[in-house]
């Protein structure tokens, strides 16, 4: 029993980023870093949504432009830009956001999957919204936009 | 016993071992009767069984020591040295590499036996040995069929014998003087093989606990490892102990099983027969053989228990190591050291130009001389690789029945490990090919009057920036007509194609997916995954491949291979406002070249320079870069790829820099065009172009 309630409240954190006026989540745990805009080298013959590849510290990290990948208007480099390193599998990649607005912990209750509709290429890269009071956010399942496969 | 930390030390050692192996098997076959040469693998051989024992590989210590026992009685005269008994050898050696390689993989030996094998040596070994026997029954004082006749008796189900491993355990004089005299004396010698559970934290511990036990209750003579081991937890879960007291075995087991996380005591009365003068060879002799007798038992149990255990434990993967002269390492270490200096001299500038250039140029040498050293660190001679090559000549020159011979050359040359351990593969893939397809028939070859003897050559040299690496044989060469008629007839090219191809082109064609001009397929080339793997390989390092060959005469590969992968010497060239970086090695060149001097052939931009036409490269275009070109004159950069050029348009040079290259990651792998990065002093990325893609 005790378990079991443990378990429900099993907390999750996020980082809420936002592409326009949505907002969306990224799980803390495969973060690795937020950088700001650095210099980034183009990759000629790369997939359009690879915008190039960074130095951070040493390490060659290919960017990627979610948005280009969500299908939505190009990025606006602004002063909020910022990318966001993910690591999955040893592998780091980064993901350019319009801006990083916090942390939020979901318990699970709070996190609601979603049944993917087969029909729309793009809520593959989603796996669930969460509730924080009123408002919504979108999960995103990071594995899957960063899956290189098409 | 604990010996992960020895794993890599136990598998470089091996490997020096293995080579020397097969080196001395390879010089025996050749010079038959050689004392010094049986010497040396019976050296080997013997060396091998310890450290496996060592490290736990109990089937690598079946097989050595059953090598050993031939061996033996080769030295002592009683075996001749016959090309059957070679073979075995050579199948040892294999087999001991199969578990050398799967130790690297795995970190534990597997499970095969290789029974055969070690069945072979063994009837080698009776075969020599039935009169052998036979006098040695003769000479013997009591029943020599008996088994009480054995130096050590024991009871206890055979079954069990894997666990028992006190029984493997031999005694010196010392200790079985203590023996015979607790014998006489009437107190009872017990063999104790304890075996810690699994879970057991602190082993160490727990065996001092079962020490302090065991001296509470009788003498210890002997423990295996040896306490100093034990108490240094060297030892894996289990350790035999041997000692005297007039304690019943019942007492023993009563209170051994008392103690927490001891997993199974097995306990064995001892009883060592006559006295001490009566120990002499024969005993010993007898000993080997009960103690093979054992190894193979244990090695059937181990099998069982791995079976039942469903899937063996993996350890991690052995890391990769290199052996370093300590000269080199030396050198680096002084090179640190100065940089330490140069970095107090520059906290200790003042704003002093004159001092600072000074303290930079200082440090500039010093980054020169640091990056060679470490360069010269990850350094192997090509001997690592080539060493393997005159058995794999010698197995195939048997398969095909030819009579060939392996010169190589260079050996001493160096080259980066990372290299190194990728070459291999096209290496034997490019002499396989010379031996199958290169080199005629002996009787051919008679007919063509070459004699019989085939030559295989294997050359490394450094040249410039470069190692080359030449693979030839004095064979038949290609057959141009029959390259072309074979891409014809499969599709790969046209017949006009055909016809404007230079003999060169159609050469090239070999290097072409799933082409092979072998008529029959072999076991040992022909079936057309062939030199076109060899060629991504080896570009993949960063080298290339080409072919010169005569028809009747034989044929030559080229290999270039740079001298290390992690840094090289590039120019830096500018295109609108990005950097890329072209490794210098590729450059032979660079011109100003006036756009009114651009010639077309075939649609292709060319420039005629000093009677050398050269296709012109747009690299705008290709690197996807948008503009147009108005300027009048074009800096144009002219590259080499073996024997054929290309001009790549810049905008403008920056300069030459050393640069380290990274990969662009696994997110990004197979860009075209691009070769990889770099990080430039500034901390911007510059990719590198890759020249061969290119060209």
């Amino acid at each position: 029993m005790e378990i079991n309630q443990t378990k429900n409240e099993k907390i999750k954190q996020f980082i809420v980023v936002k592409f326009g006026h949505e907002q969306y989540g990224i799980n803390i745990q495969i973060v690795q870093n937020i950088v700001r805009m650095p210099n980034i080298t183009r990759v000629p013959n790369a997939p359009a949504y690879i915008k190039g590849v960074i130095n951070l510290r040493g390490e060659i990290i290919p960017v990627m432009s979610v948005r280009v990948k969500f299908d939505l208007e190009q990025d606006q480099f602004t002063n909020a830009t910022r990318i966001i390193i993910v690591k999955i599998d040893g592998n780091a990649i980064g993901l350019i956001v319009d801006e990083v607005l916090e942390v939020i912990q979901l318990s699970e209750v709070q996190i609601e999957k979603i049944v993917s509709d087969s029909d729309d290429e793009k809520s593959k890269y989603v796996y669930a919204v969460g509730k924080v009071g009123e408002e919504l956010v979108t999960l995103l399942n990071v594995g899957a936009i960063i899956g290189v496969d098409d | 016993m604990d010996v992960s930390q020895y794993l890599e030390i136990f598998i470089e050692e091996a490997k020096e071992h293995l080579q020397n192996l097969n080196e001395a098997l390879l010089e025996m076959e050749k010079s038959d009767d050689n004392k010094d040469l049986v010497n040396e693998i019976f050296r080997v051989a013997h060396t091998l069984k310890g450290m496996a024992a060592t490290m736990g590989f109990k089937r690598m210590t079946v097989l050595t020591h059953d090598m050993e026992n031939v061996l033996s009685e080769i030295r002592n005269g009683k075996i001749e040295i016959s090309a059957e008994l070679l073979d075995v050898l050579f199948q040892c050696l294999d087999a001991l590499e199969q578990y050398v390689d799967q130790i690297i993989e795995t970190g534990t030996e597997g499970d095969k036996t290789n029974q055969p094998i070690i069945d072979r040596l063994n009837l080698i070994l009776e075969g020599k040995t039935a009169e052998h026997v036979q006098e040695k029954a003769d000479g013997n004082d009591t029943s020599p069929s008996q088994p009480e006749n054995k130096s050590v008796v024991v009871s206890g189900p055979a079954d069990e014998a894997a666990k028992r491993k006190h029984k493997m355990l031999s005694f010196n004089e010392y200790e079985k003087n203590a023996i015979l005299k607790a014998q006489e004396e009437s107190y009872n010698v017990y063999g104790i093989s304890i075996i810690i559970a699994e879970s057991c934290v602190l082993k160490s511990a727990r065996a001092f606990i079962i020490f302090r036990t065991l001296e509470g209750l009788g003498q210890i003579i002997k423990s295996y490892p040896s306490v100093q081991d034990i108490e240094d937890e060297k030892f894996d879960l289990d350790f035999s102990v041997f000692l005297i007291s007039s304690e019943s075995q019942e007492k023993f087991l009563k209170e051994l099983n008392s103690i927490a996380e001891v997993e199974e005591v097995l306990i064995d009365e001892i009883h060592l027969e006559g006295t001490v003068q009566e120990f002499g060879q024969k005993q010993t002799e007898d000993k080997q053989d009960e103690e093979k007798e054992h190894g193979q038992n244990d090695l059937e149990k181990d099998k069982e228990k791995r079976e039942s255990k469903g899937q063996a434990p993996t350890k991690p993967k052995a890391n990769r190591t290199v052996r370093v002269d300590i000269e080199r390492l030396d050198n680096l270490m002084n090179l640190v050291s100065e940089l330490i200096i140069v970095k107090n001299g520059l906290e200790t500038v003042e704003n002093n130009n004159q001092n600072m250039n000074e303290q930079i140029e200082y440090l500039e040498r010093i980054t020169t001389n640091l990056h060679d050293a470490v360069m010269k660190v990850r350094m192997v001679p090509v001997e690592r690789v080539f060493n393997r090559f005159p058995r794999l000549v010698r197995d195939l020159a048997r398969k095909l029945n030819k009579n060939l011979e392996l010169h190589m050359s260079g050996e001493e040359t160096e080259l980066d490990r990372t290299v190194i351990d990728e070459i291999g593969d096209p290496l034997v893939h490019l002499i396989r090919n010379a031996c199958d397809h290169g080199q005629e028939m002996p009787s051919e070859r008679k007919s063509r009057g070459k004699s019989e003897l085939g030559n295989v050559y294997l050359d490394a040299y450094q040249d410039g920036n470069n190692v080359v690496i030449e693979v030839a044989d004095d064979g038949n060469g290609i057959d141009v007509e029959r390259v072309k008629a074979k891409a014809l007839n499969n599709g790969t090219i046209s017949r006009d194609q055909a016809d404007a191809m230079s003999d060169q082109d159609i050469v090239e064609l070999l290097f072409k997916p799933s082409f092979s001009t072998a008529d029959q397929i072999s076991d040992v080339s022909g079936r057309g995954v062939g030199l076109d793997v060899v060629k991504t390989k080896i570009e993949a390092l960063g080298g290339d491949i080409e072919v010169k060959t005569k028809l009747g005469k034989g044929s030559t590969f080229i290999i270039r291979l740079p001298l290390t992968l992690a840094i090289i010497q590039a120019l830096m060239v500018r295109l609108e406002n990005e950097k890329y970086a072209i490794p210098l090695n590729t450059i032979q060149n660079i011109e100003d070249v006036k756009v009114s001097d651009i010639k077309y052939i075939q649609n292709q931009e060319v420039i005629n320079l000093r009677g050398h036409v050269i296709p012109i490269v747009r690299l705008d275009g290709l690197l996807g870069i948008e503009r147009e070109n108005t300027e009048e004159s074009m800096t144009v950069v002219i590259v080499n790829k073996g024997d054929k050029q290309a001009g790549f348009v810049v905008d403008g040079l920056i300069g030459q820099q050393e640069i380290v290259i990274k990969t662009l990651g696994k997110y990004l792998t197979n860009i075209r065009l691009i070769a990889g990065s770099t990080i430039l002093g500034d901390g911007e990325v510059a990719l590198i172009l890759d020249v061969n893609s290119l060209v």
